[in-house]
């Protein structure tokens, strides 16, 4: 099948600065693919060139079998693009907004209301895109990029600057359009937002891919051990040691701070046996390590949080 | 322009010109302030262009019933008279300034009490006595003046300050709005992202210029349909003469070239705080050099000359000619002209400086 999105050796600098240093990709068709990375990791020019807001300096870029750059109207009604909370003209309101961006596509009013209801608006209506609070602005900004009902949708740091509960509600919201066969690309610097939500992920950093793949694929690729933890004073260090001991392990692998006593290995069975046995299962918790493990062992804890 | 982009225009029309009329300090700025500056001037300089004298005519004086008789109607042109039973009563109205002289007649003789607290006044006060008094000397003389002297003002007798007022406040206006209006929509148009936005939908910059531009107009001609309905009125006394149809192509152009400044100004600034200076920084020394805020036939020379090359120059007197001095339609095609090639120099400019992002 073809790729929805394919990059070949795409470069971007500004001047002495690679901001794109020769990264390929393939996005598949349905996918939910993600760009992982902190700030000025590449993500937005990556994303820009793929966009056709920006040319590469070199490189191949093809979206749905076209290439983007020049500006490429046949290509633009089949891509919806999501960049800011803030793009909105000013003073009009939430159902101004998108019926003004759903012309802008030929797409009627009705569809348009249709989407605020989409995206859980419709009581907002009325009020102003700057009245809005930064859920709602994101969520409209959301509405206008998917107005026009495009196969492929790019969503730059949609979550930037949410609290839990309005992250979880556009989780929902971003799952649901991928559900409904959209190919969708985010980018984003928190990796519980791309563990959740996407197929595949490619972790970037100084204008590399430094991995790439399905999230799980990507933590258990880093054998990382599994942290085991429960209430504090069900065993003593001698127990914890002996436990981890079984397990392969030594004593350095148990840590207790007083609230939870937790031990970290690869054979997660036999210490969940032993403690089993203990009776010592009071506030167990079973982690293995998360996308952000992986983040911060490609691009090295002690440079950068 | 294709059906979809004919849409897509009356759509970014309307989303901006509900934007515009949704922002009341946008209001306040091209209409309100404006408009109360018309009526604020209009009314101060009201009546000021016929140098009328008050005169209180102390006791009973032959002399001005004289002139009256000979010259029926002339002397009510320049003098308004009112009389007084007390010369002490006239001369302390004379000196606090309420009536410019008192006169009084003692047989063969006219006195005449004026202040110079205005100079100019007392100088029309003593020679339109004096002539008084020489015309009444020939008389008695029983000869009839061999020469005559007739004074006509050059200016239409219509020209009040109304006239060039309205002209240049509006001008002033229009220069303002459509420079702030194009500034300020580019830099917060590219801050927010709204530019890119809008280049990533399949709209062409065309269908985003015209509409901003339409809007601009359907503004400027909103600001002179006002002005002129506020300055005809019977109390400010505009009085359009034949050709002042024309003033809306001059207006039109007008706009067109100072949106071109503000895209430029646009183009360079970064915040909305930075366009609004450097906007400010153009027009308003523009409005006082160029005609708007100081009449240039009033203006010492120094600006008359430096006028020629501010382009609101052309926009107020364009404007002038053809609304207010009765000049034909051609008249404001000099001005027409400057202003249309201001505004495509300018635009073509703009475009090589334009940035769709601020990065």
């Amino acid at each position: 099948m073809l790729a929805t999105i394919s990059v070949r050796d795409l470069r971007k600098s500004y001047g002495r600065l690679a901001a794109v240093d020769g990264i390929s990709f393939d996005v598949q068709p349905g996918e939910f693919f993600a760009i992982l990375g902190p700030n000025g990791a590449g993500k937005t020019t990556t994303l820009e060139i793929i966009e056709g807001l920006r040319q590469a300096d070199g490189g191949e870029v093809t979206v749905l079998g076209q290439p983007p750059w020049p500006r490429n109207p046949a290509l633009l009604p089949r891509i919806g693009v999501q960049l800011q909370a803030s793009s909105f003209f000013e003073r009009l309101t939430a159902r101004e907004q998108i019926r003004t961006f759903a012309s802008l596509y030929g797409v009627g009013t009705a569809r348009a209301d249709e989407m605020l209801d989409t995206v859980g608006l419709t009581e907002q209506a009325q009020t102003r895109a700057e009245k809005l609070s930064g859920g709602q602005a994101q969520r409209l900004s959301i509405a206008c990029a998917l107005v026009h009902d495009p196969e492929l949708v790019f969503l730059d740091e949609p979550t930037g600057a949410l609290d839990p509960q309005a992250r979880r509600n556009l989780w929902d919201l971003l799952r649901q359009i991928n559900a409904g066969g959209r190919t969708v690309v985010l980018t984003t610097h928190h990796m519980d937002e791309a563990e959740t939500l996407c197929d595949r992920v490619a972790i970037m950093d100084r204008g590399q891919i430094l991995q790439s793949g399905p999230p799980a694929a990507l933590v258990r690729g880093l054998d990382s051990p599994t942290r085991i933890s429960v209430e504090s004073g069900l065993l003593d260090a001698a127990q914890a040691a002996a436990l981890a001991g079984q397990a392969g392990g030594g004593p350095g692998d148990v840590t207790d701070d007083g609230v939870s006593l937790t031990i970290a290995t690869r054979e997660p069975a036999p210490v969940l046996a032993g403690l089993a046995g203990h009776g010592a299962l009071a506030g167990l918790r079973v982690s293995g390590a998360t996308l952000e493990d992986v983040f911060l062992t490609l691009t090295g804890r002690e440079y950068r949080a | 322009m294709n059906p979809a982009g004919l849409s897509a225009l009356r759509s970014l029309s309307r989303a901006m010109f509900l934007g515009f009329v949704r922002d009341r300090g946008a209001l306040i700025f091209t209409i309100a302030i404006p408009v109360l500056f018309l009526v604020l001037f209009g009314s101060i300089y009201k009546g000021s262009s016929s140098p009328r004298v008050t005169v209180i005519e102390v006791g009973r004086v032959t002399l001005l019933d004289q002139a009256e008789a000979a010259a029926p109607g002339q002397l009510g042109k320049i003098l308004t008279i009112s009389r007084a039973a007390s010369l002490a009563a006239a001369l302390s109205d004379v000196r606090q300034g309420n009536s410019d002289a008192a006169v009084q007649q003692r047989g063969g003789q006219l006195v005449v009490h004026y202040s110079i607290a205005d100079q100019t006044t007392a100088g029309v006060v003593q020679s339109v006595f004096s002539s008084i008094v020489d015309q009444a000397n020939q008389a008695a003389a029983g000869g009839t003046a061999a020469y005559q002297l007739q004074t006509a003002q050059v200016e239409d007798r219509s020209l009040k300050p109304i006239q060039y007022l309205a002209p240049g406040l509006l001008g002033w206006a229009i220069a303002s709005g459509a420079a702030f209006g194009s500034a300020i929509t580019l830099v917060s148009w590219r801050k927010d992202k709204l530019l890119r936005r809008l280049r990533l939908a399949p709209v062409g910059t065309a269908a985003i210029v015209l509409a901003r531009v339409g809007v601009s107009v359907v503004i400027a001609l909103v600001q002179l349909a006002v002005f002129l309905a506020i300055a005809t009125t019977p109390y400010f006394g505009l009085k359009l003469t034949a050709s002042w149809w024309m003033a809306i192509p001059v207006v039109i152009c007008g706009t067109l070239a100072f949106m071109a400044i503000g895209l430029l100004v646009g183009s360079f600034a970064k915040t909305q705080q930075a366009a609004t200076s450097i906007a400010n920084l153009i027009i308003l020394p523009m409005a006082f050099l160029g005609g708007a805020f100081i009449p240039l036939d009033f203006a010492p020379a120094w600006i008359r000359d430096v006028s020629y090359a501010l382009p609101l120059r052309y926009l107020v007197t364009g404007m002038q000619d053809v609304m207010a001095r009765g000049e034909g339609p051609a008249a404001a095609l000099p001005a027409i002209g400057i202003l249309l090639g201001l505004a495509a120099l300018l635009s073509l400019v703009s475009v090589r400086v334009f940035r769709w992002d601020d990065v």
